[in-house]
């Protein structure tokens, strides 16, 4: 049998719930579905407070916001939620599968919202594979989510936000954080993310590297290594440093699987750290009816994510004729808090990023 | 350096420092955010309409010492836990720090606590004379230490656990 | 270990349940995926290679890299990051690519 659908969204992130509840508000209805227990996506770890202004909930934690966006998806009835649902295909004829409960569901939406989200990216140093060598993100789950210490001594690589975010919440689940270590010269988190560490005594080293793990059978320790101006070790500044964990925060990349496999126009561009789709101004892709927003068209904030959720939601809802009055509206008001947003110096890699999708816009697939 | 290690310098401070003839005439925030991140929460939260982030939510906050009346409401409300607030009239030979705080267990009041600098370096024990936390989801807690008034603009945390009975 | 306390979050765990980790009794909470109940049991060695069998752990956690499969029930290369405990389950670290028996 295969089911009937105006606006599917894959994947209840911050993006995907926001688009389904935009949508949902003009009238039209949606499935959403996740594939995992609950809605939510990586909000449901973030204990910290977020930025930006109060229409990107600036002062919440990401748990409570997480909480909110699920509760009125719930709440909306003529949103649908498919949880423990992975989607497997999106095929040539518009026809989207689904795994539930080991059986296989087929759907025929008329509008994709695609909101996969992004994966933790990998380092190569000898010895990556032993265990207690973790992505940032794990070891933020299992103590946030699963609420596990998930270590008694951690080294930290990278010091952007998550690298920066999750040391300080090792730090309040009362785990040592022996060191931050960043291999480029400047820390690329928000600086007061960075002082709350350094004022719990956590040293942050910019310019340092990890050169190689050690352990029998499990991680024991790390040596680091001091890096030049062009990147290369500094032989004798290496230090040994015992640590039953490794955490790498070392960047995520665009879960596009799903966008590839639909034929959408995909580029690669570095400034967004991965292989994003071709979207146009309504955040639709190459591929008519299919529409990408958050971290799987270019990797950004949670915040961003959630106003280009609404900007894909309105827009997807509107071609459909929803409300198109208001729906407009609200497309005009995303792009211009995305347009606020993104403003800033730290905008400025995901401004060039996104210049370089829009120069690519009505360019043949290769 | 702040963009190497976290640690703001003495250049830095200096920018958002008050007047020491404003210091001298009651309790003042201090917004300890050097870089344009988008970000305005402190300004939403001021009853005194004393913190601007103008034009744009990518700039600094910018607080009007005439209007700032140091009552701490900012402190709890900053995302990035980098607003304190400093009074140097708390006694004739003291101050008091008021800082964010978000680990357990937190100090009662009247304990001792070991306050750190924002090197996190042990700058000595000082009474906890205030514990409050923010309110509804907020749940950063601020401890107001009193401190020796040379110190007031050095100590900026305090060791987690490392408290005991004055 | 499991947090008992902490700054900003509450812990749910629901109900305690025994399952069987390489046929030995291991605590778990009906909250809990696999990978967490054994991390709370001090065991992070999860997998192991497929071709040099060298020792491996978890890394993502949330379903993305397969690097915590292991036999559940007899069903191979199940992801214990995001499959929850139940009692009396019999959980079994796997060698090579696992054998699908139908």
């Amino acid at each position: 049998m295969i089911r009937e659908i105006e606006i599917f969204v894959i994947g209840g992130g911050p993006a995907g719930l926001s688009a389904a509840l935009a949508a949902a508000s003009t009238g039209a209805h949606v499935l959403l579905c996740e594939r995992d227990e609950e809605p939510g996506g990586q909000l449901v770890k973030q204990t910290h407070k977020f930025f930006g202004s109060e229409k990107q909930y600036a002062g919440e934690r990401g748990i409570f916001i997480a909480k909110k966006l699920a509760e009125e998806a719930y709440q909306q009835e003529n949103i649908e939620i498919l949880t423990e649902a992975t989607v497997l295909g999106i095929y040539e004829d518009g026809i989207v599968t689904v795994l539930k409960d080991g059986k296989h569901l087929k759907f025929h939406p008329r509008k994709i919202i695609v909101s996969t989200g992004a994966a933790e990216k990998f380092l190569a140093f000898p010895n990556n594979d032993l265990p207690g060598i973790y992505g940032a993100g794990a070891v933020q789950t299992l103590m946030n989510v699963s609420g596990i210490k998930p270590a008694e001594r951690v080294v930290m690589v990278g010091a952007g936000n998550i690298g920066l975010i999750v040391s300080y919440q090792l730090l309040q689940a009362g785990v040592e954080v022996a060191c931050v270590v960043e291999a480029a010269p400047r820390i690329g988190g928000y600086l007061v993310h960075a002082s709350k560490l350094a004022r719990a005594g956590v040293p942050i080293k910019t310019g340092w590297t990890v050169k190689e793990a050690y352990g029998n059978g499990k991680l024991e320790g790390v040596i680091l290594v001091q890096l030049d101006e062009n990147w290369a070790p500094i032989p004798g500044t290496e230090v040994d440093v015992p640590c039953d964990t490794l955490c790498l925060a070392v960047g995520l990349t665009p879960l596009s699987d799903l966008l590839f496999q639909a034929d959408c126009h995909m580029e690669y561009v570095r400034e967004l750290s991965g292989s994003v789709p071709v979207t146009d101004e309504n955040l639709m892709t190459s591929v008519e009816g299919i529409y990408a927003c958050g971290d799987v068209s270019g990797i950004e904030e949670a915040s961003s994510a959630m106003v280009e959720g609404r900007l894909a939601g309105f827009a997807a809802a509107a071609s459909l004729g929803y409300d198109v009055e208001r729906a407009s509206r609200e497309v005009a008001s995303a792009r211009a808090e995305l347009d606020e947003l993104r403003s800033g110096p730290m905008g400025a890699r995901i401004r060039a990023g996104l210049e370089k999708v829009n120069e690519k816009r009505g360019e043949a697939t290769c | 350096m702040l963009i190497q290690n976290g640690i703001p310098t003495a250049e830095d401070l200096m920018k958002v420092m008050p007047s020491e003839e404003r210091l001298r005439r009651g309790p003042a925030a201090i917004a300890e955010c050097f870089q344009c991140i988008p970000c305005n929460p402190c300004a939403k939260a001021c009853p005194f309409g004393a913190i601007t982030v103008e034009p744009d939510i990518n700039q600094t906050p910018v607080i009007d010492y005439d209007k700032c009346v140091g009552c701490r409401q900012c402190v709890a409300a900053c995302p990035g836990l980098a607003i304190f607030v400093v009074d140097l009239t708390y006694k004739e030979d003291m101050a008091s720090v008021t800082l964010p705080f978000e680990f357990l267990p937190v100090p009662e009041k009247g304990m001792l606590a070991m306050g750190l600098s924002r090197a996190g370096e042990e700058l000595g024990w000082f009474e906890v004379i205030q514990v409050k936390q923010g309110r509804g989801h907020n749940l950063t807690w601020m401890i107001t230490l009193a401190v020796p008034k040379d110190l007031a603009m050095d100590v900026r945390n305090i060791k987690v656990g490392g408290y005991r009975h004055a | 270990m499991r947090i008992e306390q902490h700054p900003i979050l509450q812990f749910d765990r629901g109900e305690k349940v025994t399952f069987l980790f390489n046929g030995q009794p291991v605590e778990g909470y009906t909250s809990e995926t696999i990978a967490a109940a054994l991390h709370a049991a001090g065991i992070r060695e999860l997998s192991h290679s497929p071709n040099l069998d060298r020792p491996r752990g978890l890394f993502c956690a949330i379903g993305n890299c397969s690097s915590c499969v292991m036999t559940v029930d007899g069903e191979p290369n199940v992801r214990i990051c995001i499959t929850k405990v139940r009692p009396g389950m019999i959980v079994q670290e796997q060698h090579g690519k696992g054998v699908v028996t139908p």
